[in-house]
């Protein structure tokens, strides 16, 4: 029993010691916080419940325990006590998380006239690549001013950002651990998601719904950076493409 | 009274004499004995439970130790790459290691296994209501055990869609190595299973229904019993839609239709033709089933182990309504809320909130039932046999999984961690930390009624704490990585520099992981050399009152030797109506002092 109770002990304090979230570099914070909460209540329960049964059995076992059994059947006020008290908790939570919900799913960012704002970059999943579309200076997808990059998303810093993502074959998820983003991606499908960078670097974009042998190295990089850097990039990138694509109908 | 119980004694059918090959045929193989159809399907099950935990340690070798040279196995198993693991076999590993364990072995272990052998016996009854089609139960399993394992041989080595199986991933051969036949033989694997599943769920309905010893009322019913008849309830009305599914999918497959196929779709550059359906499709009707699954997976537990912890706490249930109702509470809401699997799928969000809601109040029969266990135990006697610790960790590990449960069901905090390891950890902590805990304390518990013989408690014991302590090692830790955002289903999530760091704890996980599985030695040896050289059980072994324990053990053909007649719950311990601590549900009333005349006793 002892080593239950030490077993039991470590679990709750260990994953304190290190390995948590990965940095945050959005704006929006709340899934951190609503999971701190829950973390919260629920560690309370967990620590309640823990703490009652092993003193139930300490107290009750039968090598100790002299006193006769209480014979009951049950008690309707507790009943009605440990039924009511979780539902209003529950409901709580699925009432207070709304919002944040709807911020991440329902409430797609606007321009300063109320439209919709457009996506900065259209992201395709393929096997076992993310293909990145940006729509150039007319605004627009698929027009020749178009470009096109493997794996490597560039946004700026500071801004409302909308991705409009797709798939080209199976489904995939894009996942953003950082941006505490994730969306599956479904062929056939055309889905938006939007977030607020508020830290330069580099991340990692992963896939998180299996699509085949090459999953694991379905591997992009996301880059936030000021706007001017980005713009920068924009340009320079163009410039390549237009080159490479010169060259390459020279070549023919 | 007294009459019945001389016609009882009369009435005992075990046949002797010789034993013809013939016989040993229809007693031993093609038995139509409920008894008999249950330990097959239980030393089946156990043994693709062995398959299972084989491929979670390959799983879990890849992830402490990505491309490296497997020890000894390796060069058996694949010795054209010098002995490692490769991406495609990676997949196959993670979705034959889901699909054997949740399919092969805990549903088949709780309805197959234990709800055959126990339904009769706990209800009074001398058979199953159609033991032919009891018997083809179990034998259309073995289709089933052939389709999955020849899988492993033919091209792909199994298949490797996850055991979701998600189109166009499943639904197109070319998408995947292992999306080929071994694939097809997959949905047909599954295709008799659920037939299986649905001819077990009839027949248990119809059992309890009709079959109950006179005075066992409904709400005289072992909670046990509850479970598996909400868990046939389930199956009879969820599988029909995942078997149609599957249907669809291998159409799909074969015949060129395009259910769940989307207009315009290209793999590997190729055009898919027709078209016109719905990936998402598949995802509903998947998880209309198999979300009520998990609940076929835990219900007949939960009543197993209120009967447990009842017998070793020598206390009534605390509760019994409500936990009848809670049971049939979390049956009802486990239709409408599969749509939780479904958060960042692409649903409409605004169904997201719906699902959300069912979910977060799914959770509270859930809390009841937790509460109530603790209330039974409260006030107890309690005697810490190998079943009751096991029926305790049962609990306390539930209550670890209903928790970790509650992040997932908000949808904002499921956004993050969905397809991490923390979804892993959770259902792990209920369907090892909690299912398979019960289904232990389960065998050592109804060993000596199965077998005539107990098993040894201090290997019980040792079996019990090695694999709770290797248990908590193994899935605790999974929670920390589903925190960093640590996805499931990658080959090398090392590939990422988010997860880099993550390699050593992934490494004491494995360790942990190898040595829950060499935990099991113990009980294999102990199970096997008690069946023979144990000793001998009478027939109520733990002073229990379920009808189970009046009858002879083993019991023979027939069950009974005499008639059971039913006169209260079977959760009387410390009645002061009763001159025991206990106070069998076939011991009639007022016969204080006397009881010892009653067939109940005779042997014990
Ligand atoms: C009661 C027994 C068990 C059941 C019902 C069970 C069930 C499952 C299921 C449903 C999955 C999901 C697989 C997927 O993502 O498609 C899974 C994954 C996994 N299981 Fe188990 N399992 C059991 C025992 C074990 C044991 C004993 C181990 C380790 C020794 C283990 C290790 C794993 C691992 C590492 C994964 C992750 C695969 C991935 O990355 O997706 N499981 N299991
Ligand atoms: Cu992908
Ligand atoms: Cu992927």
């Amino acid at each position: 029993m002892g080593t239950l109770i030490i077993v039991w002990a470590a679990m709750d304090w260990y994953p304190l010691e290190g390995h948590w979230f990965p940095e945050r570099v959005v704006e929006n914070g709340s899934i951190d916080h609503l999971f701190y909460c829950i973390l919260w209540l629920t560690g309370i329960v967990f620590i309640a419940t823990g703490i009652l049964l092993f003193w139930f059995l300490w107290k009750y076992d039968a090598a100790k325990n002299d006193q006769p059994v209480v014979f009951s059947h049950g008690s309707h006020y507790m009943e009605v006590m440990w039924s009511v008290v979780p539902a209003i908790i529950l409901l709580f939570l699925a009432i207070y998380q709304m919002d944040a919900w709807a911020g991440a799913r329902m409430r797609r960012p606007t321009l300063a006239n109320g439209q919709p704002m457009p996506p900065i970059a259209r992201v395709t999943g393929r096997q076992f690549e993310w293909r990145i579309q940006y729509p150039g200076a007319d605004k627009k997808f698929d027009t020749p001013d178009d470009l096109y990059v493997t794996n490597l998303l560039h946004i700026p810093r500071d801004e409302e950002i909308v991705l409009e993502i797709e798939s080209d074959d199976v489904l995939h998820s894009f996942f953003l651990p950082n941006f505490r983003v994730k969306q599956d991606v479904v062929p056939g499908m055309k889905q938006f998601i939007w977030f607020k960078p508020i830290k330069d670097g580099a991340y990692d974009i992963v896939c998180a719904e299996l699509c085949g042998w090459g999953h694991y190295k379905m591997k992009g990089q996301i880059t936030v950076q000021s706007r001017n850097d980005f713009d920068a990039w924009l340009q320079k990138t163009y410039d390549e493409q237009e080159l490479s694509e010169f060259s390459l109908a020279e070549a023919e | 009274m007294s009459s019945i119980t001389a016609d009882g004694h009369a009435a005992h059918a075990h046949s002797s004499g010789e034993f013809g090959v013939g016989e040993f045929i229809t007693t031993y193989v093609f038995s139509r004995d409920h008894k008999v159809i249950g330990i097959q399907f239980l030393f089946s099950t156990l043994l693709w439970f062995l398959v299972g935990g084989l491929l979670a340690i390959g799983i879990r070798w890849q992830l402490a130790w990505p491309w490296s040279d497997m020890p000894v196995i390796g060069p058996m198993l694949f010795s054209a790459e010098g002995g490692q693991i490769s991406p495609e076999f990676y997949t196959m590993l993670f979705t034959m290691h889901a699909t054997v364990m949740t399919f092969l072995v805990i549903i088949p272990i709780l309805a197959g296994a234990f709800g055959n052998y126990l339904i009769p016996l706990m209800i009074g009854a001398d058979d199953m209501a159609f033991p032919t089609m009891n018997m083809l139960s179990y034998w259309v399993m073995w289709p089933a055990f052939f389709l999955f394992g020849g899988s492993f041989f033919v091209a792909g080595n199994g298949a490797s869609s996850g055991w979701t199986s998600y189109p166009p991933l499943a639904s197109i051969p070319e998408s995947a190595p292992g999306s080929g036949l071994a694939q097809t033989m997959w949905l047909l694997g599954l295709t008799c299973v659920g037939i299986s599943s649905m001819l077990g769920s009839v027949n248990y309905l119809t059992t309890i229904i009709q079959m109950r010893a006179p005075g066992m009322t409904m709400m005289r019913l072992p909670l046990t019993i509850w479970g598996m008849f909400i868990t046939a309830l389930l199956q009879a009305f969820a599988l029909p839609v995942l078997t149609a599914a599957g249907l669809m999918q291998l159409l799909d497959r074969t015949a060129g239709t395009g259910f769940f196929i989307p207009e315009a779709l290209s793999v590997n550059n190729s055009p898919m033709a027709p078209g016109g359906g719905q990936p998402l499709l598949w995802q509903h009707l998947f998880w209309f089933y198999s979300h009520p699954a998990v609940y076929i997976m835990i219900l007949p537990a939960m009543g197993m182990v209120s009967d447990i912890l009842c017998c070793f706490a020598r206390k009534p249930l605390f509760g019994y309504k409500p936990m009848v109702y809670a049971m049939n509470g979390i049956a009802g809401l486990g239709f409408i809320v599969w749509g939780h699997h479904m958060f960042v799928s692409g649903m409409n969000p605004g169904l997201g909130m719906t699902f959300m809601v069912a979910t977060m109040m799914i959770a509270l029969p859930s809390a009841v039932k937790t509460f109530n266990w603790l209330g039974t135990i409260y006030g107890g006697k309690i005697q810490f046999t190998s079943p009751m610790l096991f029926s305790l960790a049962f609990v306390s590990m539930f209550v670890v999984g209903g928790l970790s449960g509650i992040f997932m069901a908000a949808t904002p905090v499921d956004i993050f961690i969905h397809d991490t390891y923390y979804i892993v950890a959770h259902f792990h902590y209920v369907l090892f930390g909690g299912t398979a805990m019960a289904v232990f304390g389960g065998i050592y518990f109804w060993f000596p009624k199965m077998f005539g013989r107990t098993m040894n408690e201090f290997w019980g014991k040792t079996h019990f704490l090695l694999t709770f302590i290797f248990l908590n090692g193994t899935f605790f830790t999974m929670h920390i990585l589903g925190a960093v955002g640590f996805p499931r289903r990658l080959a090398d999530p090392y590939h990422y520099e988010t997860f880099r760091h993550l390699q050593p704890i992934n490494q004491f996980m494995t360790i942990c992981a190898i040595l829950m599985v060499a935990s099991q030695i113990p009980f294999i040896l102990n199970f096997f050399y008690s069946m023979f050289f144990g000793p001998k059980a009478g027939r109520n072994p733990w002073h229990a009152n379920g009808l189970e324990w009046q009858a002879p053990s083993p019991p023979g053909h027939g069950n009974f030797d005499f008639q059971p007649i039913v006169y209260r719950g079977p959760y009387e311990y410390g009645s002061p109506e009763s001159d025991k601590d206990y106070y069998p549900q076939t011991q009639p009333p007022n016969e204080r002092g006397q009881a010892d005349v009653s067939p109940t006793l005779t042997d014990k």
